[in-house]
């Protein structure tokens, strides 16, 4: 295998892969408010990329950059090499799918996924032919000759989708995509995205403020807060190495712990940890030096409960009371209280069904907590 | 015992008391259900009252023979010897107003000038209704309110103000022969155009209010959509702007062209005796001429011109609220 094949699920990797969307210090104020502030970002041919973030953080803004429907303060924009910081929107080779849908009310379904084609001037039979294929392929086959208000909310979701993908785009920007529909159709739906993109290899840009979305869909996630990205890297990087508190909250539950760094050598890390009074190894080396404030988190999936006390005492290791219990089905989340009052949230798989509704770990119960040297993340800020 | 007592006159208390509240809920209840209808009725009867009894008077004297007394029409019923009732209809005033060229082409001039205003009003009005929706909200609240301040003077006051404009000595005419376009005054006062000014002028806030109700419910991100599937604006405005504000132009339209048909202040005063519009007409049948019987029925045949536009404009509103469900 040569070193090109390995980055091809991995562009971003490729010292020498070509960015097919190229965002170069883009800028955006709204009078004196800075939506967008100087923001650097390369996405490559064929990425599902996601923007993450909260409410008001800049995202939409971002995307409707490079929809068009803003114009940049300052910075450019480029897709597949041209310029297209002062194209209009009805010019760029990009299509948005909106949160709203945005269908026309007074057009059928085919009516509305016609409607980029025919501006276009493409053929009639060649539309007829390109609306049915993209009907059979968002399966509303049967549904062409509805209005938009006669369909339910997922079958909408897809009237919008085939209207943005029928003009082939080269990239397609979805703005909250799933936001209106319930969590079953969801979840199910996310993995129909994720189908039509690698089918199509169309570029998708997706707006996002659901973390859980953002992971599954994503190749790589950008996490925005008061227009900047804060952390830019696969779900896997962005979840199993944070840099950030921001980050390791926003992305998943998590619990930090404040300390100092007290050795820190090539091959792991300890940090003492105040509040609870603990030794955290990390398994991994840290370039701050000794002494140095940090933050430490760990993932409540990563931490293993225990009704035994352990045999050694050893670092990772700390002893509480339960104090909540959240039944999930699947799981279970336990909040711990240890040491200085401070809560733990441990969660653990249910693999064995409990025996008359009595649960491995009960109300107030001793618990002994302990995790892997691989488990926990440095954060310095 | 008396425990037992107690208790017992608590049950009879409670079991006496079920009925009661019962009755006074079913009360209550059928007082609201009255009450609802009362409400209902009011403004019933007074359309009953005030619009639908005239109606069929004016429809009976239309019905009638004129004749030279007071009321000037024959009664319809009258009681014959051996109490035989005589009903009398006649419809010679229709036949009459059909066979006279002069009231056909009256009503053909009303129409023509209504919708022509109506549609000097549309052109106008569109394109107000539509800036004053994009404007930012404080400008838009100023922008309403200048549509709305005319109506704060008597209309007939603003009617007499266009004499003082249009007229050959007034300030157009003054203004163009100060600017020396003109050598002498040219007539205004007492045309059709005058006629069209005046019409346009008092009924455009009719066109703009509803096509502003309209399009302030347009989803501005229909056009941003329009756009990005490849539309320029133009194309657009007529793809997708025009159709969805249709009820708005039809809303207005109707609002400027059903009034303006049978409008008498405007061209009487503007346009003198020259435009003939059947507002005048009726009038003078029915206060020169004295024949009430021709004048009802000049006013029945423009309500049968009016009311098709109407049913019209019902139709296309049902089939909206069909469509929204």
């Amino acid at each position: 295998m040569s070193q090109q094949d390995s980055y091809i699920d991995r562009p971003w990797m490729d010292p020498e892969a070509e960015p097919f969307i190229k965002i170069q210090g883009i800028t955006k104020h709204f009078d004196d408010f800075i939506a967008v502030d100087n923001i650097d970002l390369e996405i490559y041919k064929g990425e599902l990329f996601s923007l993450l973030g909260g409410s008001g953080c800049g995202k939409t803004t971002l995307l409707r950059m490079l929809a068009g429907f803003e114009t940049p303060s300052a910075g450019r924009i480029f897709i597949d090499g041209i310029d297209m910081t002062d194209i209009p929107p009805y010019q760029r080779p990009v299509n948005m799918m909106f949160q709203s849908y945005a269908l026309f009310p007074h057009m059928s379904v085919e009516k509305n996924i016609a409607y980029g084609l025919n501006r276009d001037g493409i053929d009639k039979h060649e539309v007829k032919k390109r609306v049915e294929e993209i009907l059979e392929m968002v399966e509303l086959g049967p549904f062409g000759k509805r209005k938009p208000h006669q369909l339910s909310g997922g079958q909408r979701q897809r009237v919008a989708l085939a209207r943005a993908l029928v003009k082939r785009p080269k990239v397609l920007l979805l703005d909250e995509p799933l936001g209106a529909l319930d969590k079953r159709l969801r979840e199910q739906t996310q993995f129909e995205l994720m189908n039509i993109q690698s089918e199509l290899g169309i570029t998708f840009v997706v707006v996002t403020h659901d973390q859980e979305e953002a992971m599954t869909l994503s190749t790589r996630i950008a996490v925005m807060d008061t227009g900047r990205f804060v952390q830019t890297g696969t779900p896997t990087e962005i979840y199993e190495y944070p840099e950030s508190r921001l980050i390791a909250s926003f992305i998943g539950n998590t619990n930090i712990f404040e300390g100092r760094i007290t050795k820190n050598s090539a091959d792991h890390v300890t940090v003492r940890a105040k509040n609870p009074e603990c030794d955290i190894r990390i398994d991994h080396g840290s370039s701050v030096p000794e002494g140095t404030k940090v933050w430490v988190s760990v993932r409540p999936e990563k931490i293993k409960l225990s009704n035994t006390p352990p045999d050694t005492k050893a670092p990772n290791q700390l002893t509480g009371i339960v104090s909540n219990i959240g039944y999930l089905g699947r799981l279970s989340t336990y909040h711990v209280k240890v040491e200085g009052d401070t809560n733990i949230e441990v969660t653990s798989p249910n693999q064995i069904r409990p025996k008359d509704g009595a649960h491995a770990f009960d109300w107030d119960d001793e618990v002994f907590l302990s995790w892997d040297d691989s488990s926990a993340a440095v954060l310095t800020k | 015992m008396s425990q037992e007592n107690n208790s017992m006159a608590g049950f009879n208390t409670s079991s006496y008391k079920l009925p009661n509240t019962s009755l006074w809920q079913k009360l209550s209840h059928k007082l609201q259900k009255n009450w609802k209808s009362a409400v209902i009725f009011i403004p019933f009867f007074w359309l009953l009252l005030f619009f639908l009894a005239p109606f069929f008077i004016v429809l009976k004297i239309s019905l009638s023979e004129a004749t030279i007394a007071s009321p000037p029409y024959l009664p319809m019923v009258s009681w014959l010897d051996e109490g035989i009732v005589q009903i009398k209809i006649v419809i010679d005033n229709f036949a009459y107003l059909w066979e006279d060229d002069l009231y056909v082409d009256t009503y053909i001039n009303s129409v023509r000038i209504a919708g022509v205003s109506t549609f000097i009003c549309l052109l106008l009005g569109y394109p107000i209704a539509y800036a004053i929706v994009r404007a930012p909200q404080t400008t838009k609240n100023i922008l309403l309110l200048l549509i709305i301040l005319p109506f704060w003077t008597s209309f007939l006051l603003r009617v007499y103000a266009w004499i003082g404009l249009l007229s050959d000595q007034g300030s157009i005419n003054d203004l163009l022969l100060y600017i020396g376009i003109i050598d002498e005054p040219i007539r205004l006062l007492y045309t059709q155009f005058a006629v069209y000014v005046g019409i346009v002028y008092t009924y455009l806030p009719f066109m703009i209010l509803p096509l502003y109700a309209n399009m302030e419910k347009l989803d501005l991100t229909l056009l941003e959509a329009a756009s990005d599937l490849g539309s320029k604006p133009f194309t657009t405005f007529l793809t997708v702007t025009l159709p969805l504000t249709i009820p708005g132009i039809i809303a207005g339209s109707l609002l400027v062209f059903i009034p303006a048909t049978g409008e008498y202040v405007i061209p009487d005063l503007l346009g003198g005796g020259n435009v003939l519009m059947i507002g005048r007409v009726l009038y003078n049948e029915f206060a020169a001429n004295f024949d009430w019987p021709v004048a009802s029925a000049v006013a029945i045949a423009l309500l049968l011109v009016l009311v098709l536009p109407m049913m019209l404009y019902q139709r296309i509103q049902a089939q909206e609220v069909e469509a929204k469900q």
